[in-house]
């Protein structure tokens, strides 16, 4: 089936073309990395983690956020979602190569990755998320690849297939579960020391996943003669209203928590992401432009008749989509560590090569995506035809 | 088989550029280096083991050295003849190979590897 | 030959496939050296949890410069440029910022801003051994929370586990930073960019029976000792004074204390 990535229009192999480009400026910029080391970064002895991890973070949730097509065809038999569940899990393939290359780049000494499986350590969380990310990316392949090839040769699918996806669907929440475990299970860190944190970012998930799927089933239909059905998008717009509102809901819990109990070592970090502390305000402007973006999301969400207009769909799609990103991919990690463990206030902004090195593992996954979305919809294509 | 061509001529430049680095070093081997002692190595005339074993299983001995020591805390070794030695690369092996020019890296060198032990530890005797 | 191959194997003893099932700690791949012929230093302090009391009645400005510098040069933590990069192993806090915990908007303004000195604390539950993936950082037998540089992957989740800032990542070569190329102690080694380092409670000075260099330049103001042998100065000194430690409500069990 892989041939079918390799003859397409003029306009495809240009956008392949243009991202490996990006690919592989980015590359040579992570070759300087390697070489200096992480202090080309802006990360700190105070912010130790920074874009790389936040990044990660976000997008173990659009990897979570396909099981949102999964669960309700096989666990609901909800037949409108039965001819893009490939997509949902293509996407998923795609947001963990992101993840583990996002992982690659913030270790310091990358050579020694494969320490985490020799010496393999039960305890330690990040042990258990390597465990789950590849678990889950080899499920989506297996899964994906045999649903697509049964679909194309018009068999139906080997029974076994059936296990892995009722396995793939826990496994979804598993690994943003984990995720945030690596978080909320440390002591003296204030603003992920919290049990809603898990299900805050499940919420963020299903509501960023499924945004961005809409985004690309649109992109889907303008190149391909493939339509994911407007009933389909329909149910992921209602799917999106219910997730971002349980976000916000969560954030809300949060919040209240946090600043009627007014421990400071939980509250301080609330305020310096939306309030800043003196001239620190880095993030400030980004956390309002979050809430703003969610919250009016959720406004136009609810009112059915907008939800459900395809003219409008992508607009919201986007809004979701960004607000989701600042509020995991910008405050989630940076506004962990500030203030530090000495309760100092010391900032973190990521260097441009930073930035460069992430879109560069953004344009890998693009990459893929696209390859894996071409097989796809030529597939779909020659069989509806 | 249309495009029979196509993969020989394929499989072809794979192979070719696989085999690159054989046959572009083809006839350019080079003799082993020598190895050459320090005085103080010489005057000590033995060393924790026999000659050729240290040559063929140093690597394997230090990973077991630096095991112990920073993972047991044992950090005293007891050769074969009763003889102990502190377990240390820079202040046991360096203090009598005092040439780790000529001692170390030429033999690294020529073997082509690299290793990362001297990202940390030092030859304390290195003007 | 074949005999030497055979007191090969005994001398670098079975790879680690073997040991893992005793000691259910270590790598694949890894040799040991067998326990006959791995042995410890005669002089050698033990102790079955390390610990240390810290009078900061005693500390001045200028005390704890000369403490960590003697720390730092001796094991050959760079001064860098870079703030962001800085590495430390033993540093000056004032109080507010070493005790989060105890704010006091009345408190005495020279007790606000008194000189403190911090460190890792060698908690008895350590947060970041539960964090490390690799078993890099490790808790020894001794209580000594140790760092294996050669296993460390640089993930830093150590460094987010720590509830005291005790840790410092190796942002760029620390070599660059050193005159020549050179550490200031050529008997240490020296870390390598990538990895995360903190304090050792001199764990190569505690092999052949010597205190820890902070301690030996604290002109009295450190006293280390074993904290589960009642006899120890460490707990007469404790049974004696009024001591605190920093966050110990959070459960990890510092064994540095403070004399206020």
């Amino acid at each position: 089936m892989l041939e079918k990535a390799l003859s397409g229009s003029r306009n495809y192999w240009l956008w392949i073309a243009g991202l490996m480009a990006v690919i592989a400026v980015a590359f040579m910029g992570y070759l300087q990395q390697w070489e200096f080391g992480l202090g080309v970064t802006g990360m700190s002895r105070d912010v130790s983690w920074g874009f790389y991890i936040a990044q990660f973070t976000f997008l173990v949730g659009v990897a979570a956020g396909g099981v949102m097509l999964v669960l309700p065809y096989y666990l609901h038999d909800y037949k409108a979602f039965g001819r893009i569940t490939i997509l949902g899990e293509f996407l998923a393939v795609a947001a963990v190569v992101m993840c583990l290359l996002f992982i690659l780049a913030d270790l310091g000494q990358p050579k020694r990755a494969m320490n985490v499986i020799f010496n393999a350590t039960p305890y330690s969380m990040l042990f258990w998320d390597a465990l789950v990310l590849n678990g889950y990316l080899l499920l989506n392949i297996v899964i994906g690849w045999k649903l697509l090839e049964a679909e194309r040769n018009a068999v139906p699918a080997p029974k076994w297939i059936k296990y892995l996806i009722y396995l793939s669907i826990p496994w979804a929440f598993g690994i943003h579960t984990v995720t945030a475990f690596l978080y909320c299970g440390l002591p003296g860190r204030g603003y992920w020391l919290t049990a809603i944190l898990a299900p805050r970012f499940l919420a963020s998930a299903f509501a960023a996943g499924p945004s961005f799927l809409i985004l690309l089933c649109f992109i889907v239909r303008k190149v391909t003669k493939f339509d994911p059905g407007t009933k389909a998008m329909q149910t992921l717009m209602k799917i999106i209203t219910y997730a971002l509102i349980a976000n916000v809901f969560f954030l809300l819990c949060e919040i209240f928590t946090v600043f009627y109990s007014q421990i400071p070592e939980h509250m301080d970090h609330l305020k310096y992401l939306f309030f800043g502390h003196g001239d620190k305000v880095a993030l400030v402007p980004w956390m309002w432009t979050s809430m703003f973006l969610m919250l009016s999301a959720i406004v136009l969400l609810v009112i059915p008749k907008i939800r459900n207009n395809e003219k409008y769909m992508p607009f919201i799609c986007i809004m979701v989509f960004v607000g989701t990103w600042i509020d995991k991919g910008m405050g989630m990690i940076a506004g962990g560590f500030v203030p530090n463990a000495m309760h100092t206030y010391h900032e973190y902004t990521p260097t441009p090569l930073e930035i460069l090195i992430t879109v560069g593992v953004y344009a890998t996954g693009l990459l893929v995506v696209t390859i894996l979305y071409k097989i796809a919809t030529q597939i779909k294509e020659e069989v509806n035809a | 088989m249309k495009d029979k061509g196509k993969i020989i001529a394929g499989v072809a430049i794979f192979a070719a550029l696989v085999s690159f680095p054989f046959w572009y070093n083809t006839g350019t081997a080079k003799p082993a280096p020598e190895l050459i002692l320090a005085p103080e190595a010489k005057a000590a005339v033995t060393c924790i083991l026999p000659k050729d074993q240290m040559a063929k299983e140093h690597m394997q001995l230090l990973d077991g050295w630096r095991n112990s020591v920073v993972r047991e805390g044992q950090r005293v070794y007891v050769a074969e003849d009763g003889k102990k030695y502190d377990m240390s690369l820079s202040n046991t092996c360096l203090e009598c190979h005092t040439n780790k020019a000529d001692f170390c890296d030429k033999c690294h060198d020529y073997a082509a590897v690299n290793p990362y032990c001297w990202d940390c530890h030092v030859n304390p005797k290195e003007k | 030959m074949k005999e030497s191959r055979r007191s090969f194997l005994k001398i670098a003893g079975v790879s680690a496939l073997g040991v893992t099932a005793a000691s259910n700690a270590h790598a694949i791949g890894e040799y040991f050296i067998p326990s006959e012929q791995a042995i410890k230093d005669q002089k050698v302090s033990t102790a079955d949890r390390w610990g240390m009391v810290i009078d900061t009645r005693k500390l001045t400005h200028e005390l704890n410069e000369k403490i960590a510098k003697s720390c730092h040069l001796n094991h050959n933590v760079p001064t860098l440029e870079n703030k962001n990069h800085e590495i430390k192993w033993i540093w000056e806090e004032h109080y507010e910022h070493a005790f989060t915990q105890q704010p006091n908007e009345f408190q005495a303004e020279e007790t606000a801003h008194a000189p403190i000195l911090t460190l890792c604390n060698h908690c008895d539950n350590p947060p970041c051994v539960q964090a490390c993936p690799t078993k890099a950082t490790f808790q020894r037998e001794d209580g000594i929370v140790l760092m294996d540089f050669h296993r460390c992957i640089g993930c830093r989740f150590c460094m987010a586990a720590c509830p005291y800032g005790s840790r410092s990542f190796n942002f760029r070569d620390p070599r660059d930073a050193m005159e020549d190329g050179k550490p200031t102690n050529p008997e240490f080694p020296t870390r390598t960019k990538g990895v995360v380092e903190k304090c050792n409670f001199c764990a190569e000075r505690l092999a052949v029976g010597k205190d820890p260099y902070c301690v030996e330049a604290s002109e009295g103001a450190l006293v280390f000792g074993d904290l589960s042998d009642e006899n120890s100065e460490i707990r007469k000194v404790l049974k004696e004074n009024y001591t605190i430690r920093r966050k110990a409500s959070l459960g990890t069990g510092p064994s540095v204390f403070y004399i206020v």
